[in-house]
This record gives structure tokens, C-alpha cells and sequence, in this order.
């Protein structure tokens, strides 16, 4: 089970939250001009590391509140929370840019 | 190729003879060669199913299986072992049909039992609107000439009399679909056979062999580097659930799939007490009982990604609540284990069977939490797809390109919580 760090409420049991899938997903803004294989990818197409996976939460049985989790898929361990509109760590992302 | 010993009785009886300590291997363990014609990555059920259909329906028998683990070791061993064919759209059913067809068939066909057993599937409904969902889903499998029926209440307590039916039940049971025809099979003969047979026919089993890259010259793939070297070829199809995203990306493009935990238990044995598969969508729970006598049990998924072949307890713990809202005579049974294991979820909840963006490198993935039952038919169609350089009029409909091309294939009713 997971205990996740609420950036509001503080560490709380997984059965609170919701998962709602991997992070940093922008709309596109030129829809017009968008092709179909573009439509697809922003729709779709995911990028499912096996690794450090960035991903929304909602609190849902809580403060109902969105945040974002950086979470190992390979132990469950939970690296960094971040509010909503925040990019990532930079600590974890330069690591994963060296390829960790 | 020696050919292998035919199973029979005659057999049996030979080698009891001397102990039962001179039977042959199933399967060699060969070195790899450096160049097949086709090479199949993943020894799964799927796989080794692909690579037995090349050899036996399309004459390609210098092919490879490449198992990072063990046969057998992965979900192919840790499914629910449920296998049927009642999905809604006429493309799945046709799929998972063509599949049934071939489990009615495959002990024969392999000479090893595979131990299938149609003890039929009922799908509970517990309102009135889940009622008239499994009704469209029977009618639609019935114009497609598969085998389903409704059943009302007093038909339901008549099949499977252990149910809790009482009017106060939490999600009280109101009627049922039922596939006569469904079933369960043990799930490691369905490995162990087709990986005895596509042997017996020349395929190289090679297991303890990680694929970690592939080499693509001119947007076409040319071969495989692995945990034991380089190995080339001009075809390689890929059958990897729980890691296809992994290996997309290998190869450089991206799948609509994310890999999700999903658990199973199973409980202490008990003499025959549960004698069809029972699953509902609504407490969420599917279980069955095996032939050792233990409940065989699944949930849905865990909701985050991984890969860590685990997942929470929260799960199970919702599992057993639903076992015991439909059985209550199984509550003081005890849990022997539980286990999970790592799925490819497609946004439709279908397949994607077929070409790639790399020419020559064909991708099987996204079965889900349902791909045990259709592993002869995804094994079939898949094979049919390598050896000609396009799909089967079967999978044809389940490529990359629906996702871009807006025709998914929502199965979502059929297949989010039974497998």
C-alpha cells in the first residue's frame, strides 16, 4: 500500500487517492492544424517508463485536491511531490536525463 | 530433429517402467544461431503459439523464441486461467472466437493435455440496466453465432445454487449471462505444449535472453541485440505484455499502453464445491475452483503504473469482500496466496496485433487483463501476419494505426473486470 504525501494534508493511506495517469501532458494549441497522428500521440500514445514515472494524483476521498507525484514503477517509492502547474524536480530530471 | 515420443497411455506405461527417469526433454535449449528467418521476442503463451503457427501452417521453422526468463514465467503463469469468447463487437468476437475454437481442439493437436475444461462462464448482472447491458452484449454474440444465453433469477440459483441470493444482499443478484462453452485450462500446459510442439518443428527455444535492442537500418529491422549476442533476422515479431512499451521505444516509436499490477489469489483447497467460472462486474470478483480444489480468484487492476509484478493490498483486500458478498460460504476460508503480474492496458481495452512503423517488426501487445483465453487464436493470427506481411482478415481491424485513425474497439464492457 502506498502512503502518499498530500501536499495539503499530509502523509495519508493510497485507498484516499486516485491515480489519474502520467503528468506534463499539454493540450495542443493549434488544434486546427493538428494531424491525426498528432491528435493520436497527445490523446494516446504514453510514455510508460519503467522507471521514474511523472503522474497526477487527486485526493479524492480528501481535500479533493490535484497534485503530482514522481514515483519509481520499479519499487513504488515515491521521489518528489509537486503542485500542479510545477515542472518536475530538477534533481530527478537531470538524473534522468544522465540516462538514471 | 529427433522426433519426440508421442503421450499416450502406451507411454505412460513404458516409461513407469524405468521410474519415470528416462523421459526425453520436452523442449532443447539450444545456442542461438546468429541469423533465423523470424525471431519472436517473448516465450509467453502468445509466442510461443506465434512460433508454432509458423512452423506448422506457414512452413517457417527457422525461428527463434527469445525468453528473457523462463517459459512460462510470466503472465502466461500467473492469469486466472478463465477462458471465453463473449465479447460485444463483431472484430473482438470473431478474434476470441476463432481462439475458443482452437482450445476445443488443442490437446488433441499439441499431444498435451492442456486440461481445458468447459465448465461454462456466467456473468452476473445485479440491477435491471446491468441486465440489459449483458442482454445486448448475449444478443449481439448470438447474431455472430457464439454460443450465449440470458438466464433469469431462478435459472441462476438452478446453475449455480452456492450463491448468496438473498433479497438482502448488498448488490442482490438479479440474472446472468451464460457462455456454455467457457471455460478454464491450465494455464502452464498451454506454454509448456506449444513450446514442445513448435520444438518438435525446429523453432530454437532460447530462454535466459533479454532483448535490449534492435538493429534497424533504412527504417527496417535486421536483427536483435541480446544478453547473448547479436542475433539477426528479417522479421521479428514482438510479444512482450507488461514491457511492449519498453520495447516500442527500442525501436523508436510509442504505444497507447501503460503497464498495470494485476492481482489473483488463490485459497487453500477444498473438495469440488464450484463447478463453472462465476465473475461480476459489479462487486468486481471472478473465481473459480481448479482441479486441486483451491478458488482461483482475480481482481481489476491496480490504478497507478508499474512493473514491479506487484501491487496493493487494498485490491485484494476489495476482492475477497466481493468473493464473500457473492459466497458467503467461503468466508472462512484461508487465502493461500496471492501474487500479481504486470499487463499492457490498451485505451479500448483491445489488442494491437500487427505492423509497426519499422518494416519487419511486427508488435502483439495490449491484451490487457484478458489475453490467456485468446492465446491460440493471437498465437494463429499473429503467425499469419509475419508469414505474409500483413494481417489476417481476423486482426485486421486491431492495428497501431486505429488510434490515429479514430476506429477503436471499446471492449471496456467485456473486458475491464473479466478475464
Amino acid at each position: 500500500m502506498l502512503l502518499i504525501p498530500c501536499p495539503w494534508c499530509g502523509p495519508r493511506d493510497e485507498s484516499e487517492f486516485a491515480c489519474g495517469g502520467e503528468a506534463h501532458i499539454a493540450r495542443p494549441t493549434e488544434t486546427d492544424r493538428l494531424s491525426d497522428a498528432d491528435w493520436a500521440d497527445y490523446l494516446f500514445m504514453r510514455t510508460n517508463p519503467k522507471g521514474v514515472h511523472y503522474e497526477r494524483w487527486v485526493h479524492r476521498l480528501g481535500c479533493r485536491r490535484w497534485f503530482n507525484l514522481a514515483r519509481s514503477t520499479v519499487n513504488h517509492d515515491i521521489l518528489a511531490v509537486y503542485r500542479m502547474g510545477e515542472p518536475p524536480p530538477a534533481s530527478l530530471t537531470d538524473l534522468k536525463a544522465r540516462g538514471g | 530433429m529427433p522426433a519426440k515420443t508421442r503421450y499416450s497411455i502406451l507411454s505412460l506405461v513404458r516409461n513407469a517402467l524405468s521410474y519415470h527417469e528416462n523421459w526425453e526433454e520436452a523442449w532443447r535449449s539450444p545456442e542461438p544461431k546468429p541469423e533465423y528467418d523470424v525471431i519472436i521476442v517473448g516465450g509467453g503463451g502468445h509466442g510461443l503459439a506465434t512460433a508454432y503457427y509458423l512452423a506448422k501452417e506457414h512452413g517457417i521453422a527457422n525461428v527463434a523464441v527469445l525468453e528473457k526468463g523462463w517459459i512460462g514465467g510470466g503472465n502466461t503463469g500467473r492469469n486466472t486461467t478463465v477462458v471465453r469468447s463473449n465479447y460485444l463487437w463483431d472484430q473482438s468476437a470473431h478474434l476470441y472466437e476463432h481462439a475458443l475454437k482452437l482450445w476445443e481442439g488443442l490437446s488433441q493437436e499439441l499431444n498435451f493435455n492442456v486440461m481445458f475444461s468447459q465448465r461454462g462462464l456466467l456473468n452476473l448482472a445485479h440491477s435491471p440496466p446491468e441486465m440489459r447491458g449483458l442482454a445486448r452484449r448475449v444478443y449481439a454474440l448470438n447474431l455472430n453465432g457464439i454460443d450465449s444465453e440470458l438466464l433469469d433469477l431462478g435459472q441462476v440459483k438452478a446453475f449455480c445454487p452456492i450463491l448468496n441470493f438473498s433479497p438482502k444482499a448488498r448488490y442482490p443478484i438479479y440474472g446472468a449471462a451464460l457462455q456454455r462453452r467457457g471455460g478454464v485450462a491450465r494455464h502452464d500446459a498451454v506454454a509448456w505444449g506449444y513450446a514442445r510442439g513448435a520444438d518438435a518443428r525446429g523453432v530454437d527455444i532460447i530462454q535466459n535472453c533479454e532483448v535490449t535492442g534492435f538493429l534497424i537500418s533504412n527504417g527496417r529491422v535486421t536483427g536483435v541485440e541480446t544478453s547473448r549476442g547479436t542475433i539477426r533476422a528479417g522479421r521479428i515479431g514482438v510479444v512482450a505484455a507488461g514491457h511492449s512499451s519498453l520495447l516500442a521505444k527500442m525501436a523508436g516509436f510509442r504505444l497507447p499502453i501503460q503497464s498495470h499490477p494485476l492481482q489473483a489469489a488463490v485459497s487453500e483447497p477444498v473438495k469440488p464445491v464450484l463447478d463453472t467460472v462465476v465473475m461480476s462486474g459489479a462487486v468486481h470478483v471472478y473465481v473459480s475452483q481448479s482441479d486441486k480444489g483451491e478458488l482461483v480468484l482475480g481482481a481489476g487492476i491496480d490504478g497507478y503504473n508499474s512493473y514491479a509484478q506487484r501491487g496493493s493490498p487494498k485490491i485484494v483486500e476489495d476482492m475477497f469482500g466481493a468473493l464473500v458478498e457473492l459466497f458467503p460460504i467461503f468466508s472462512r476460508l484461508k487465502v493461500l496466496r496471492t501474487w500479481g503480474g504486470i499487463v499492457d492496458v490498451c485505451p479500448d481495452a483491445s489488442p494491437i496485433i500487427g505492423k509497426t512503423p519499422v518494416e519487419g517488426l511486427f508488435f502483439n501487445c495490449g491484451w490487457g487483463t484478458g489475453g490467456f483465453k485468446a492465446t491460440p487464436g493471437s498465437g494463429w493470427v499473429f503467425a499469419y501476419t509475419i508469414a505474409n506481411d500483413r494481417p489476417h482478415p481476423l486482426n485486421e481491424a486491431f492495428t497501431l494505426e486505429r488510434f490515429s485513425g479514430g476506429r477503436l474497439i471499446d471492449e471496456h464492457g467485456a473486458a475491464a473486470v473479466a478475464h
